[in-house]
């Protein structure tokens, strides 16, 4: 009993060591991709001004009715990146619309991941007609236009943040999905899990041990990369007018720059700097993910 | 008499990143016409390399010395027009993997035909298609054949159209790197004599490359057995295989592979083992961590290729001139 | 039925390579079948659309009559009277029966703004937009995919760098915001740089349709959103053509190609480039799938009358019909893009049909 116990925790032991092995060797792999760094720094230093938000520009920066500027103030030593048109500094907008991005982008994500994760490993864990069926659906979930959805949808649902996390999810879920089931596929052939089958493991165990672990880098990459698109879809959206009325997102200040007709009265600093926010974001997880890919994916890693 | 091939103390040298990997070290080898010539050894020992200088097809990152000469003239040295004319028209290859070596959106009758198109252009159409079609009877494939998409074929057909391809501009010399490998038994021993009746009805040089010795012995006149990137056996191909000299080209013989087990050609029956990483060479003999009959001085001395004083040669301490 | 279909050929094909000498016939019927195969899931792509479409806007609102009129009706009566009109007092099963029926006849509905129907607006709507992604989708197809072959031809050298690197900007880049850009910079005028540019509309007030000064006074007009629109979909299609290459150039078959005597450029274009087009045409077939989509953004910020400027204004009136009628129009168009790239991709590539 006591020997059986000690098998099972150096066993344990064996395997997180090798799990910790296989974090550094990935991780010095990483630190080879300077874009990948580089993104990753960019990345860091905008979620250390999400959370911070609050210390460095005090929320009540974001009241109309407490504002103290002019309107579309050009940049001064008060207002670095001057005000917009209810006299609001535009870096506090800045600094608050990073939470609105950072926050829609991830949940979106999350969304996005569990539903593509859930069905890609059933549909192509399992096969046969219910594996057809999911494949099929996960095609006309494919396919759905999902500009003209979120516009839908928050006509009829109304506005507000979860709305758009759930466009965003919902639509963004199928190439998750079908990468996933391609990736489940080739695993299930492997002989390790068809010993595994032979020594009478159910189907909750071959996924949970042996699927799952194998399949999840892919999933990471992916993240990253959804997470690129999650917020580019939330700033169009809001854009477009579909976002939080109440809320202040990068997308959100566009929609008012363009509005009041900023680019006519030459008001750059009420454009450029959310876009060039939203660039460096995006940017910074496409190539994080892009450097994850090629770390996680030993077939691209070799090949190139 | 001028050889067809001599290869000259033909090295290749692998620069990565990591440093310097050794994958050919100092070959010397020779086909004249209608000689079959053999390379055997185990994946990795360099013998795919030494074919690729062949047409000078290695990669970038290769550094190639000593000589290539092709009816004289270096292969390595040479124009591009002058090597791009010598490419298949004056020696051609069968790949390993006819899958993988034929585009797989073409028709192999456009694919046979490329390299006629390009060698003889002043060829009309018609002489094209009748040439295509007499190449595939000549492996024994209908004609209708050349319609069909590589994936429509059988892995035996494919490699049929490889060696048809190989044949289309008449060269003096094939080089044929594993044509059997991955065919089942029966499909491998069709080919075999596929390739064996044109080489002997068209008299061109064959260099046959693989890691089965008995059918090397079966099929040519020489054989040269190769191990990390040397030649450590080299003679007649009924006597390597009979009566081997080198302890390794020994083992190759004794684990007489079945024709089609495709693990005997990772790990030769009777061998322990695997063969050395090119990167980090054993000292001495490069095959003394493995050998059967390995004594003192194996892994301070590196052998040279010596002959026995017949016309046979063996990189081995053991091997004494009679 | 079409999972079977596809299984089916699948077996056909397996039996065909074992039969040794066999003529390849019936490929052509082969061919018919993949056909009749992707048909069919298209079919069962567009009942799933319109079952969406219901879903959304007659089951999800709870009261799709609340929703509709909101702030329009002032008594109950004026309510019921508004929902016998469009049958929102039926059972939901008999709805989806008329809303079938209406939608496969082409009747979408009556525009709550225009008072005319949806059909007849999106019709009118839908030429600008057509020209406006249609050329976009045209230039940067060309444009992308040379980019794209000689960044992974010149792996590495500067211009893959440079282009690699741009590619990638334009792609984290919400196009509307590059198109704000360009109006401020090249229509309103910055700094030293003239406006050059009408800062939108698809013509001027007085130009005359169907003359030549006409139609260069829309080309003037369309420049800048043809621009954005363009460098946008630029950088997907560069991305796409330069990774789907790469992958090419590891592969054996290259190799052949070369020991036969090919000039690099003949085997990169004779085999490389043509083989790693596939899935790059798949791609750009999909993408004008999504022309309403593209088109949303770039409409509203260069006010050109196309669906996408359609889809907005109803936004903000709620007008549900035409809502719903640009959906439809835009998932069909998705679903026939789709279709579209099936059959091509099935006619180039011979591996899908067998």
């Amino acid at each position: 009993m006591s020997t059986a116990s000690a098998t099972r925790e150096s066993a344990r032991a064996l395997a997180r060591d090798r799990r910790r092995q296989a974090w550094s060797r990935n991780w010095r792999t990483f630190r080879s991709h300077r874009s990948g760094l580089i993104g990753l720094a960019i990345l860091t230093g905008f979620a250390v001004v999400a959370v911070l938000a609050p210390l460095i520009a005090p929320a009540e920066g974001l009241e109309v009715t407490k504002a103290t500027g002019g309107v579309l103030e050009p940049p001064s030593s008060e207002y670095w990146l001057g005000t917009d048109d209810k006299g609001r500094s535009v870096l506090t907008l800045l600094i608050w619309g990073a939470r609105i991005s950072l926050f829609v982008g991830l949940a979106a994500t999350v969304i996005s991941m569990v539903i593509g994760t859930l069905i890609g490993l059933t549909s192509g864990y399992f096969g046969g007609w219910a594996g057809a069926i999911l494949f099929r659906v996960t095609e006309w979930f494919l396919v759905i236009p999902f500009l003209p959805l979120a516009i839908v949808m928050a006509t009829v649902l109304g506005r507000s943040l979860l709305n758009i996390v759930i466009v965003i999810g919902v639509t963004s879920w199928p190439g998750t999905a079908l990468l996933i089931r391609a990736q489940t596929l080739t695993i299930r052939e492997r002989p390790y899990l068809e010993r595994a089958r032979v020594l009478g493991a159910g189907p909750s165990h071959q996924i949970r041990r042996h699927i799952l672990p194998n399949v999840m880098p892919m999933v990471f990459a992916n993240t990253t990369l959804t997470v690129a698109v999650a917020i580019l879809t939330e700033t169009t959206l809001s854009f477009l007018g579909l976002g939080d009325p109440t809320r202040v997102s990068w997308g959100s200040m566009l929609d008012d720059a363009f509005s009041v007709g900023a680019i006519t009265t030459g008001a750059w600093w009420f454009i450029v700097p959310p876009g060039v926010c939203v660039v460096l974001v995006v940017l910074s997880f496409t190539l994080v993910g892009q450097a994850l890919e090629e770390v996680l994916n030993p077939r691209l890693g070799a090949g190139r | 008499m001028t050889h067809l091939l001599e290869l000259d103390d033909v090295s290749v040298t692998y620069v990565t990143a990591g440093g310097d990997v050794p994958a050919v070290r100092g070959v010397s080898l020779s086909v004249a016409a209608g000689e079959v010539v053999g390379v055997a050894g185990e994946s990795g020992c360099g013998k795919s390399t030494v074919a690729a200088t062949i047409l000078r097809l290695q990669p970038p990152s290769a550094r190639v010395t000593g000589r290539v000469l092709f009816e004289g003239e270096d292969v390595q040295t040479m124009k591009w027009g002058a090597l791009r004319a010598l490419r298949w028209a004056g020696a051609s290859m069968v790949f390993q993997g006819a899958l993988h070596s034929l585009n797989p959106v073409q028709r192999v009758g456009a694919q046979i035909s490329e390299p006629i198109r390009l060698h003889e252009p002043d060829l009309s159409d018609k002489k094209v298609e009748t040439r295509v079609g007499e190449l595939l009877e000549q492996v024994g494939l209908p004609r209708q054949r050349a319609r069909a998409y590589p994936h429509q074929l059988s892995g035996g057909q494919r490699q049929r159209v490889m060696i048809a391809m190989a044949l289309a501009c008449r060269p003096r010399l094939i080089v044929a790197d594993e044509p059997t490998t991955a065919l089942d038994v029966m499909v491998q021993a069709q080919v075999l004599h596929v390739l064996q009746g044109l080489v002997s009805d068209l008299d061109v040089g064959l260099l046959m490359i693989s890691h089965d010795l008995s059918v090397l012995a079966d099929l040519c006149d020489r054989i040269a057995v190769m191990y990390a990137g040397r030649v450590v056996e080299h003679g007649p191909a009924d006597k390597v295989f009979a009566d081997p000299l080198h302890p390794y080209a020994g083992a190759l013989s004794a684990s007489f592979p079945r024709i089609g087990d495709v693990a005997a050609r990772y790990a030769p029956a009777g061998l322990p083992g695997d063969p050395p990483d090119p990167a980090e060479l054993p000292s001495g003999c490069s095959f003394h961590p493995r050998c059967p009959k390995r004594f003192d001085d194996c892994d301070k001395v590196a052998p040279e290729l010596r002959s026995d004083g017949t016309s046979r040669a063996a990189a081995c301490l053991l091997v004494e001139p009679r | 039925m079409t999972i079977l279909g596809r299984a089916d050929y699948g077996r056909g094909g397996e039996s065909q390579e074992d039969n040794l000498d066999s003529a390849s016939s019936g490929r052509h019927g082969t061919y018919g079948r993949y056909l009749l195969g992707r048909c069919l899931g298209s079919l069962g792509s567009l009942a799933f659309m319109l079952l969406l479409s219901f879903f959304l806007f007659r089951v999800l609102p709870g009261d799709p009559a609340r929703t509709l009129g909101r702030g329009r009706f002032t008594t109950p009566e004026q309510l019921d009277e508004f929902k016998r009109t469009y049958g929102l007092d039926q059972p939901l099963p008999q709805q989806f029966l008329t809303f079938l029926q209406n939608t496969l006849s082409g009747d979408l509905g009556i525009s709550l703004r225009y008072r005319v129907p949806v059909s007849d607006l999106i019709l009118d709507r839908m030429w600008p937009t057509i020209l406006l992604v249609g050329t976009s989708t045209i230039l940067a197809g060309a444009i992308g995919i040379w980019l794209g072959v000689r960044g992974a031809w010149e792996r590495g050298s500067k211009f893959d760098k440079v282009s690699t690197g741009g590619s990638l900007t334009l792609y984290s880049m919400p196009e509307w915001w590059l198109g704000l850009l360009f109006i401020a910079v090249f229509a309103v005028g910055w700094g030293p740089i003239p406006g050059l540019f009408p800062t939108g509309g698809l013509h001027s007030i007085d130009a005359e349709p169907g003359t030549i000064s006409g139609v260069l006074d829309t080309i003037w007009h369309l420049f800048l959103p043809v621009l954005t629109l363009t460098l946008a979909y630029l950088a997907d299609y560069a991305l796409i053509m330069r990774s789907s290459l790469l992958d090419e150039l590891g592969e054996d078959y290259l190799t052949t190609a070369r020991a036969k005597g090919l000039r690099d450029v003949q085997v990169r274009n004779r085999h490389a480039v043509r083989n790693a087009l596939l899935p790059t045409t798949t791609v750009v077939a999909l993408s004008l799938g999504f022309v309403v989509t593209g088109a949303i953004t770039i409409e509203t910020v260069f006010s050109i009358p196309g669906l996408g400027l359609l889809a907005t204004e109803a936004l903000t009136v709620p007008d549900y019909w035409v809502l719903q009628g640009t959906f439809l129009v835009a998932s069909f168009a998705v679903i026939l893009a789709n279709l579209a790239a099936n059959l091509v991709y099935g006619l180039l590539d011979p591996r899908v049909r067998t």
